[in-house]
């Protein structure tokens, strides 16, 4: 549990250190494995989350509200109209490689559509599948 | 002599956009965290006070999470506050209860939007006010002259 701690202040600290969508899933990947042993991400669960309707806010109901049903295409922002460039590293090679960017997201999108933050178990998750990983 | 005096007593409003230009001084977060969302709102549109009150709601922002870490937040309510606008913008009216003050809700707006039509604000390309990239084709760069406004139905502006 120390480690995981450890390996996630790790991640939230290295704001100037670039990493690339791996290292990310590695760190969310081990921080879940130390509090559920075993823990594999899947993509399949990650995808499940993306387009879940959490029934806590009407308007930003699910990930895919700004950022469509695929990940690898460009979204919207809900209220604003903004355009929000693709989440899938593959079609914007800027994603997922700051993690402090990361989890300042996860934190924000994740208490407004989930009500609650996310756990690493399910940042793990969701990072398999927007890589269009494993 | 009285359209003379006229003129000049024009002059200000007129000049107010050209104090619109970007902000060259802003720092990287202005563009990185208030743009992200929408397109960065030029300081200049709400008076010092507005600011400080969205600046310290950040987490419940129109309901929407904004939240910041407190050394960033800090940098981005000085800079608003700096460059904030006067008395000939006013005080913004809150929307909602429990909402900070809107920009899109100061006399200055209203006035200056007022010949803009209903039709034109319930658009579908429109979805709200604060979509000012609706109509200000270069406003995601901070900029808003009247020669670059474009319809959402696709007519330029002649006033
Ligand atoms: C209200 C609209 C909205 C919703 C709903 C939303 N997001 Fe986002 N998300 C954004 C915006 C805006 C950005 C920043 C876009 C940018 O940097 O261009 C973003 C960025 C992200 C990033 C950062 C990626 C990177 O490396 O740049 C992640 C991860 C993310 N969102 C995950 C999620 C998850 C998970 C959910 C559902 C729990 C979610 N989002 C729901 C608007 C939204
Ligand atoms: C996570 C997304 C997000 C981020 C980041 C964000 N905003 Fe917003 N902001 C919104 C939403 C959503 C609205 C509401 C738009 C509406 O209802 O029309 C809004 C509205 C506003 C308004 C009122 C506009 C109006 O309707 O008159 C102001 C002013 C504002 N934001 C300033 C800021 C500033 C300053 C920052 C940077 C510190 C910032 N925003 C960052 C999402 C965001
Ligand atoms: C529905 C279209 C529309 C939207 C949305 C809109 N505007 Fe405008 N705006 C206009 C029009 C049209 C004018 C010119 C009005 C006139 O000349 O009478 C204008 C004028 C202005 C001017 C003065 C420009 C000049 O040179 O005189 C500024 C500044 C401005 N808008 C800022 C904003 C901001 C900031 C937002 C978003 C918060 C916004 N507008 C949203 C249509 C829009």
């Amino acid at each position: 549990m120390k480690s995981a701690i450890v390996i996630l202040a790790g991640l939230c600290a290295a704001t100037v250190q670039a990493a690339t969508p791996a290292d990310l899933l590695t760190g969310y990947h081990t921080a879940a494995a130390q509090q559920t042993a075993g823990f594999q991400p899947s993509a399949q669960r990650g995808a499940a989350f993306h387009t879940r309707n959490f029934g806590v806010s009407a308007k930003l109901a699910s990930c895919a509200s700004c950022h469509t049903d695929n990940p690898a295409q460009a979204g919207r922002h809900v209220v604003t109209d903004k355009p929000i460039k693709p989440l899938a590293p593959a079609a914007n090679a800027e994603r997922l490689t700051d993690p402090a960017k990361v989890e300042k997201w996860f934190k924000r999108n994740c208490t407004e559509v989930v009500g609650r933050e996310c756990s690493a178990a399910e940042k793990a998750d969701y990072i398999a599948y927007v890589t269009g990983g494993r | 002599m009285k359209r003379v005096l006229l003129f000049v007593a024009l002059l200000p409003l007129a000049a107010y956009a050209d104090d619109l230009r970007p902000l060259h001084a802003a720092p990287p977060a202005f563009q990185a965290e208030c743009g992200s969302c929408h397109v960065a709102f030029p300081p200049q549109l709400m008076i010092a006070d507005d600011w400080r009150r969205v600046m310290s709601s950040l987490d419940k922002h129109y309901g929407d999470n904004a939240g910041l870490d407190e050394k960033t937040r800090q940098t981005l309510e000085d800079f608003h506050v700096r460059h904030a606008g006067g008395r000939k913008v006013g005080a913004g009216r809150t929307a909602q209860a429990g909402e900070p003050p809107r920009l899109t809700q100061t006399d200055w707006f209203q006035r200056e939007h007022r010949k803009v039509s209903r039709t034109d604000w319930t658009h579908e390309k429109v979805k709200t006010p604060a979509n000012c990239a609706a109509c200000h084709t270069k406003a995601a760069e901070g900029s808003y002259r009247e020669r670059e406004i474009v319809m959402p139905d696709g007519r330029r502006w002649k006033d």
